[in-house]
């Protein structure tokens, strides 16, 4: 388990985290969205004690990292593609990490066939592609086969058959009880793979829900509605709360959920042609919530060949 | 689903691992090689030349020991470059994140890290060391100008070289670590060795003396010298304040280390 409390980091006038506090909860994958340059990688690199918070605490199964006494056999890590020396080979890469965490040699060539590289262990790893990298990364991570595993962006770089490699790892990480935290900006990718989100914008939190109810209490999620009987239906609707709109010989309602506009229209013999609940993507629902925090808004219209 | 974790880091586990790291890269054994073979080819060319152009008179206050092993100064400049790149490297590939995040404990983690690396130096440097003079005192014996391993201080002489070479390493290390950035670290270095002789002349001369006494190449070279330099430190004297700068520079770095965002 991985607790957040009222962590905070200044750089310079800059405040990249700002109060953040949450959970992270073993045996789901959690999400952590938010905008390029809203403090994720900051918050992660805290967890980990790299750098040190202005304020506030980061504790994982209840210590500060520093305190752990052999980290990788607790915490695993992947925090970008290139935290290792380009001279070294896949193997020795390994080797130094699982030696300084006493874990034995033997280890180093379960994890290279775990993630697939132990064709390639002696090759060195400058001339790596970006997601054999990411594969190399993991392969540190599950060294010490820890229970909490954090990944910052860890399908970037990755074809479709390395996203999905990753997506089936992850779920099945966190399947066996274990602790995972996963940062991305791929919300496609979140979508299929996170239960649970932990969404930030300006270093502050902004939501932390399952992904279903996040995706749900988006504005642009709505129950689509077609009907001959338009009159009949909407002021039926209006008795129990909803808010309707017509829209292009269709009704869009908001406030309930597809069982009460059926329950509503059965009891007043209103016949429906179509009755869908229409949800946003995981996407668009992040857009609207993140809209007024994006560092680097984007203007309206770009001229181009001006 | 975890293992067993045993109850802490030790101390052989952080050693065993900087050794692998130290020996898993390319670049340490190229550095080393030609470390080796600048201290002893220069002895050979240096030693040749003077038999070749050899007269009685050259043996007026000659001091054997010290010329056949005087291509530690060039050997100095490679091992100061791995000590700066032991650390250096570590920040410019990411790779201090993964060692950071495996060995939370800094200061201890940097402390080993420099151990492992002044070790490593230090026998880097009595190889180039004893090499550089057992060669050189080979083709200075032709001319009856060379000197025994048993003759007065010899020994100090050449221990002393080796001994040398780990210092300077370590203060090369210590400025890596407090620098971080390869370019600038190796700057400084130089700087540190061979800017004070440089820039003698610019200085006050009422300066000179205590300057050219304490800057540290100049002491720390005198354990180099069979005979005291006039005006110079003594030859352990000398090697103490080269130790001494080592350690605060690498006393820095350990402060440093441990407060920084890495």
């Amino acid at each position: 388990m991985i607790e957040v409390a009222n962590l905070s980091k200044r750089f310079g006038s800059t405040l990249a985290v700002d109060g953040l506090s949450f959970t992270v909860q073993p045996g789901r994958v959690t999400g952590f969205l938010g905008p390029n340059g809203s403090g994720k990688s900051t918050t992660l690199r805290m967890i980990l004690g790299l750098d040190h918070p202005t304020r506030g605490t980061a504790t994982v199964n209840g210590r500060p990292y520093g305190e752990i006494r052999r980290p990788l056999h607790e915490v695993g890590s992947l925090l970008d593609a290139k935290a290792m020396h380009g001279g070294r080979s896949a193997y020795h890469h390994l080797l130094c990490v699982a030696q300084s965490n006493g874990i034995p040699s033997r280890r180093v060539g379960e994890v290279l066939e775990l993630v697939g590289l132990a064709g390639v262990a002696r090759k060195r790893a400058r001339g790596f592609s970006l997601g054999m990298g990411q594969r190399l990364g993991i392969a540190t991570a599950l060294l010490g086969d820890p229970p909490v595993l954090m990944f910052d962006e860890p399908v970037n770089g990755l074809d479709p058959e390395g996203i999905l490699w990753i997506r089936t790892l992850l779920r099945a990480l966190a399947a066996e009880g274990r602790t995972v935290f996963v940062s991305s900006h791929l919300m496609s990718e979140m979508a299929l793979t996170a239960d649970h989100l932990v969404v930030i914008g300006r270093g502050q939190l902004i939501a932390d829900c399952s992904t279903a109810a996040l995706v749900a209490s988006s504005s642009q999620s709505y129950v689509h509605v077609k009907t001959p009987d338009v009159d009949k239906l909407v002021a039926a609707l209006s008795t129990v709360g909803a808010t309707v709109a017509e829209h292009d010989q269709s009704l869009r309602i908001t406030g309930v959920d597809c069982a009460a506009v059926g329950e509503v229209a059965a009891r007043e013999r209103v016949v429906l042609h179509e009755l869908i609940l229409r949800q946003p993507t995981l996407e668009a629902a992040f857009m609207e919530l993140t809209r007024d925090t994006v560092e680097f808004g984007r203007t309206e219209r770009v001229e181009i060949g001006a | 689903m975890a293992m067993t974790a045993p109850a802490t880091i030790g101390v052989p586990n952080v050693l065993c691992s900087e050794w692998t790291k130290l020996r898993s890269l390319r670049s340490t054994y190229w550095t080393a090689l030609a470390a080796v073979l600048a201290a002893i080819g220069i002895a050979v060319l240096g030693c040749a030349s003077f038999v070749q152009h050899f007269a009685p008179s050259d043996l007026i206050g000659f001091d054997a020991a010290a010329f056949s092993v005087q291509g530690l100064y060039a050997a100095q400049v490679l091992v100061g470059a791995l000590g700066v790149l032991t650390i250096s490297g570590e920040y410019a590939t990411g790779m201090i994140r993964t060692t950071l995040t495996s060995v939370p404990q800094r200061r201890s983690m940097l402390a080993l890290k420099g151990a492992v690396y002044a070790i490593a130096a230090l026998v880097l440097g009595e190889i180039g060391s004893f090499g550089a003079f057992g060669i050189g005192q080979a083709i200075l014996h032709q001319k009856g100008a060379g000197v025994s391993l048993t003759d007065h201080n010899v020994l100090r002489v050449v221990i002393g070289g080796g001994l040398y070479i780990a210092v300077v390493g370590l203060l090369a290390f210590g400025l890596g670590a407090l620098v971080r950035r390869t370019a600038g670290a190796l700057a400084t270095f130089f700087a540190v060795l061979f800017l004070p002789s440089a820039l003698i002349d610019l200085l006050p001369s009422s300066w000179h003396d205590t300057v050219m006494k304490f800057a540290p190449a100049n002491a720390g070279t005198q354990i180099m010298s069979l005979h005291r330099q006039h005006d110079m430190l003594s030859a352990w004297n000398g090697l103490g304040v080269l130790a001494l700068y080592a350690v605060v520079i690498t006393g820095f770095a350990l402060y440093f280390v441990g407060r920084r965002d890495a």
